[in-house]
């Protein structure tokens, strides 16, 4: 329950600062996703270059790219996803500790982009792992990264920590493992992950 | 440098019972290139780096071409005994019959390399090699014992489009994983049918998205 605004500032004024616990939880958790060392395409220039001075993303409290998926807290999925490099993706994901979140950025992690008729390219990262923000663009530009970086904070600020919109973490049924796809005779098995990806419907 | 027509009989002079032949281009650039023989290929390629004049100690590109099956339909006139009745008497008589036949060229794969001499400063010299078939006779002996460039091309050949280099020295797939079964650059390679979400299709893409919903609909696959 968030403390009314007008109460807040009363007490500021006199020196009493009132906060709730979850505000304090999802402000700790937006101030500082810190996301994966890990490029799979082009977009990663972009991904490079949002963390280089003139984008800075530093400001917005990513700055510090872990090399390892033990300390990451987001996985940007920045490039093609080829069906070879689909387990390994899946795998880390599965390593990172929760809570964890994935930006799919980049047409081609979101649906497979211009390969997505080709044989060898996923349509999409989403099929094996839930993804919370997904940017179009070939590659994106610095700033449409960022706009998924607050995009995600937004998210992030605005959940519950009880009840059914709970985050996944704090849920003990939710799927804390996600399938890894094997390589099969003519395409990964199983193609995609019914748990996570169901085809969507399409409106005419 | 010399034009292919020099080249092929350069070959066939130095290498004994080489059969060289040259595949035209009629495009402007008018690129020739010389179709080798699979047994002889090994000599023909040694000769073609060893040669003074030609040198050619660079090879920039292989490559893979598949030719389907082809069904030719050709006319021919038959002769042929028919029965007639001529003023009322029942005659045999020859009749000239047009007939349309079917006959299958076979197809087979492809490899094309592509030469270049740095010493000399000339190329390209186009060399290809052509399988028996496309089905089982599909090895062709590898260059990569005279031009190591050739070794991960002919290993990208290999698992594209199939063809088995004899004397590849590591001989794997290079693109897809080891588990998978087809070559994907073949003109009859089927994709999997995986297209259940096709938010814009068009022309194949379509006919595709189709097949899927009506497999879907008779509960042969899923959704």
């Amino acid at each position: 329950m968030a403390v009314d605004q007008n109460l807040n500032i009363e007490l500021g004024k006199q020196g009493v600062f009132v906060t709730t616990i979850q505000e304090l939880y999802n402000w700790g958790r937006r101030s500082s996703i810190w996301p994966m060392q890990f490029g799979l395409a082009c977009c990663a220039i972009e991904m490079i270059a949002t963390t280089m001075a003139r984008y800075d993303l530093a400001r917005f409290g990513s700055e510090v790219f872990r090399p390892s998926p033990r300390q990451a807290d987001l996985m940007i999925i920045s490039g093609t996803v080829t069906k070879k490099m689909a387990p390994q993706v899946v795998r880390l994901y599965n390593q990172m500790a929760e809570p964890r979140y994935v930006i799919a950025m980049g047409a081609c992690a979101i649906s497979g982009g211009p390969f997505k008729q080709g044989y060898n390219v996923l349509k999409g990262i989403d099929r094996y792992i839930p993804v919370d923000v997904h940017i179009p663009g070939c590659p994106p530009r610095p700033e449409a990264l960022i706009q998924a970086f607050m995009t995600l904070q937004k998210k992030i600020d605005e959940q519950h920590l009880t009840g059914e919109e709970r985050p996944r973490h704090l849920n003990e049924e939710a799927p804390g493992e996600f399938p890894v796809p094997e390589f099969g005779e003519h395409d990964l098995e199983p193609p995609s992950n019914p748990g996570t990806w169901t085809v969507p419907k399409i409106i005419q | 440098m010399k034009s292919v027509e020099e080249i092929k009989a350069a070959i066939e002079a130095a290498v004994h019972g080489a059969m060289v032949t040259v595949i035209p281009n009629p495009a402007p650039i008018a690129q020739h290139s010389l179709l080798i023989d699979p047994e002889h290929a090994h000599s023909v390629a040694e000769f073609l780096r060893e040669d003074e004049e030609l040198a050619l100690d660079f090879l920039s590109n292989v490559t893979g071409v598949d030719y389907l099956d082809k069904e030719i339909a050709e006319k021919i006139k038959v002769t042929r005994q028919v029965s007639k009745a001529v003023d009322g008497v029942e005659q045999m008589i020859e009749e000239t019959v047009e007939e349309t036949r079917k006959r299958v060229v076979p197809g087979y794969l492809e490899a094309v390399y592509h030469l270049f001499s740095i010493s000399k400063k000339h190329g390209p010299v186009i060399i290809r090699m052509r399988t028996g078939n496309r089905t089982d006779q599909v090895e062709l002996p590898s260059l990569t014992p005279v031009w190591r460039s050739a070794e991960f091309q002919e290993r990208e050949i290999f698992d594209l489009f199939g063809i088995v280099f004899k004397g590849h020295p590591d001989l794997r797939r290079i693109l897809m994983w080891d588990e998978f079964k087809d070559h994907p650059m073949r003109r009859d390679y089927v994709e999997p049918d995986d297209f259940e979400y096709e938010p814009t299709p068009h022309d194949e893409v379509l006919k595709r998205a189709q097949e899927h919903k009506a497999k879907v609909a008779a509960g042969e696959a899923r959704q």
